[in-house]
């Protein structure tokens, strides 16, 4: 086997550790950010040229923007994924981190722990929709009384499910599942379509198993961690029921296919396939199925996780933060570009007319990011004046949204989830798992991840 | 090198100057429950590729060298995976594996032998990565051991001939102990490259199932970018580090000797 090959990911790491040596103590200051003077902006999660419609939109809006504030210049930084975690620590250390970076909800808390983002508290009181944001919502940037960013979009966990399937099924697609006993009981009908048709899909590798657990658990009532975030509190009744349910859809009910340690992408190709009929997931996973996919919007539907009417569903979502090397010139108009583009009702990404018009979808009940306030409501009301998708395909997940509770991930959520992968893979590849054993030992696991102060 | 031993024993967040904390990395490796795990993948996976890795190309070169036609076309068979890109070969084994449709478990279905469920097993999860790793490699070990067996002597094959030894008698008096310091060679390179196996468990498995497939860079990698700890990250990969230095100097005075042959 060929050295050089092999020594790609052990290079990954240790030239990691070499691009910090050069570059991790740099800290020339930027050229152009004298207070009134010209500014210049970079700003991750430019849509790619891949995606030229919402290219179009963006670049547009940074005219417009550039047109009413002439000192600052927004320069876009493109990427699909928006964020690659690998290149995160590898931006930061050799030093081409954006001013105004893109990051999701599960990284917030360890970057705000790791000092990886500017703290804002002094400038972001000149953003006015901060006021009206969900406190949820926003409390996922803020850390005791400072605050390190902006949300962009937010969502909490449905179930997401292939609605011509169901009709197939004979099941009826307006009155989807409520309770796993529904799940089960329609996983059955659409895996009996013949072979290749999955019921009911599950993650269980690359830690998006140990995320779909928690968002299970929530659903049910029970939570990851004990209140004060010091012990695992997942090897619980609600637990052991995630796990007992999934093995018996994966054992007993022969419902979830024969292919398993599922990661992100592999269950949105199923759904986009048409064969796989149902998955937890939020209404973005219908956006991804459709834009990278090849699935096509009106098959699909989103409802409320099974069991989470009166309980929680995991929240998600993703926003923006600054560079803790960015100047305070930086970070003002890094606000005022995002009040503008993320945050203003019938602009940015909230400019839904001109997404009817460049022919991209409108409709779907996300982002929800003000709730039942003025703005929220205007941007569903605009939201619904330019529908093109069909939505009352999310009508059972918007009706259902009175009646649940966002919760945050846990706290180290990525270690978390990397222990529960293990729980999630037994029960769905080892027919003789032992629920209560694999929870014990990813209790006992946790507790020692979650003593770590690091 | 020397600023990832630094950066192992620091506490980094690249943006302040590194904080020193002593072995506290060290100590939280050792800790996480996937350690011992990893260290035993990786070492089973380095046995089972030397095994596998180095006899499959070993036995092809042997066969190639002996054939009389079409040497060249299967010499470009051999070496076609070599030129494919990793993550589309890896990914091709993806389909491959598959337990419902897969080509492997048509294929025993075709001889009437139940279906493997290859990935998800932790029974044969990893030894089918070391199948893919084999099948990537394959080309070039199988290319350097061609030449080295092209350049044994033919005179030594023609007197072992006329003395009535068959294939296998002459692979065994001739080949073999001709070859021997390119065959420790390759073995020790092998062990330095499957060591660092990493490319395999991230596409294929994320690790699992059940932690069977996760090896010493895969968890190097959890730890810097999904951890956001580069400090753990770092304490693994000079863990590794220092086992590949004990091959690699093994290597070098194996290298140094056949030089001086």
């Amino acid at each position: 086997m060929t050295t050089a090959r092999r020594g790609l990911s052990l290079l990954l790491v240790m030239g990691l550790g070499l691009a910090a040596a050069s570059c991790g103590t740099d800290d020339k200051k930027p050229a152009g950010d004298a207070a009134g003077g010209p500014v210049t902006i970079t700003v991750g999660c430019e849509p790619p040229k891949s995606n030229p419609k919402e290219r179009e939109a963006w670049e547009a809006d940074v005219a417009t923007f550039q047109k009413a504030h002439p000192n600052i210049t927004v320069q876009g930084k493109d990427a699909f994924p928006c964020i690659n975690p690998d290149t995160f620590q590898a931006k930061l250390a050799g030093g081409t981190q954006e001013d105004v970076f893109y990051v999701y909800y599960t990284d917030v808390r360890k970057i705000i722990e790791k000092k990886q983002g500017a703290d804002i508290s002094q400038y972001v009181g000149s953003v006015g929709a901060v006021k009206d944001l969900r406190p949820d919502v926003m409390g996922v940037f803020r850390d005791g009384d400072k605050t390190y960013g902006l949300p962009r979009n937010n969502y909490n966990m449905g179930l997401v499910y292939n609605r011509k399937l169901f009709t197939q099924a004979g099941l009826d697609p307006d009155n989807p599942p409520k309770t796993w006993d529904d799940v089960r009981a329609a996983a059955k009908k659409i895996a009996a379509l013949g072979p290749g048709y999955v019921g009911f899909g599950e993650y269980s590798a690359g830690n998006t198993g140990g995320w779909h657990f928690a968002a299970e658990l929530y659903a049910r009532g029970g939570s990851m961690v004990s209140d004060d975030g010091k012990t695992a509190a997942f090897n619980s009744d609600q637990g052991r029921a995630v796990l007992e349910n999934l093995k018996k859809m994966r054992w007993d009910d022969n419902s979830m296919g024969s292919k398993q340690l599922l990661q992100w992408a592999d269950l949105m190709r199923m759904l986009g396939g048409g064969k796989l009929g149902m998955m937890i997931g939020a209404p973005d996973v219908v956006q991804s199925v459709n834009n990278d996919f090849k699935g096509k919007f009106e098959d699909y539907g989103v409802t409320a996780v099974p069991e989470s009417g009166g309980q929680s569903s995991l929240s998600g979502g993703d926003g923006y933060m600054f560079n803790p090397k960015a100047s305070p010139e930086k970070i003002k108009a890094g606000l005022q570009w995002l009040e503008f583009h993320e945050l203003t009702p019938g602009q940015g990404q909230f400019n839904y007319q001109r997404a009817k018009e460049q022919g991209r979808p409108v409709g779907l009940p996300i982002p929800d990011l003000y709730g039942n306030s003025a703005p929220g409501n205007q941007i569903n009301a605009l939201r619904k004046q330019y529908a093109t998708v069909p939505v009352d395909n999310f009508a059972p997940y918007v009706a259902a949204q009175g009646n649940i509770t966002n919760k945050l991930e846990p706290p180290k959520a990525q270690e978390l989830y990397a222990v529960l992968d293990v729980a999630m893979s037994a029960v769905l590849t080892r027919k003789d798992a032992d629920i209560n054993k694999l929870l014990a030992d990813a209790e006992s696991k946790a507790n020692k991840i979650l003593a770590k102060n690091t | 090198m020397v600023r990832e031993i630094v950066l192992s024993f620091q506490q980094n967040n690249f943006v302040d100057p590194g904080k020193w904390v002593g072995f506290e990395n060290f100590r939280t490796v050792f800790a996480d429950p996937a350690f011992a795990a990893a260290w035993l993948n990786t070492a089973a996976f380095s046995g089972l590729a030397l095994v596998i890795g180095s006899a499959v190309p070993f036995v092809l070169a042997v066969v190639l060298n002996e054939l009389k036609h079409a040497k060249a076309y299967l010499r470009f068979v051999v070496y076609l995976p070599v030129m494919l890109p990793p993550a589309v070969a890896v990914l091709l084994f993806k389909w491959f594996y598959d337990p419902g449709s897969g080509l492997f478990n048509q294929a025993l279905d075709v001889v009437h032998l139940p279906p493997l469920s290859w990935l998800d097993s932790t029974s044969t999860a990893l030894i089918s990565l070391v199948i893919v790793s084999t099948w990537m490699n394959l080309g070039t070990g199988t290319l350097i051991y061609l030449a080295a067996l092209q350049s044994i002597p033919g005179d030594l094959y023609e007197s072992a001939e006329l003395d009535g030894a068959g294939l296998l008698r002459r692979v065994w008096h001739v080949t073999i102990p001709q070859t021997k310091l390119i065959l420790l060679v390759m073995l020790l390179l092998q062990v330095v490259a499957t060591m660092q196996v990493f490319i395999e468990p991230y596409l294929l498995t994320g690790g699992g199932p059940e932690n069977a497939t996760v090896t010493v860079a895969y968890l190097m990698y959890q730890y810097a970018f999904n951890f956001g700890d580069f400090g753990g990250g770092s304490a693994l990969g000079l863990m590794l580090m220092i086992v590949l230095l004990v091959f690699s100097a093994v290597y070098l005075r194996i290298s140094r000797e056949e030089a001086e042959r």
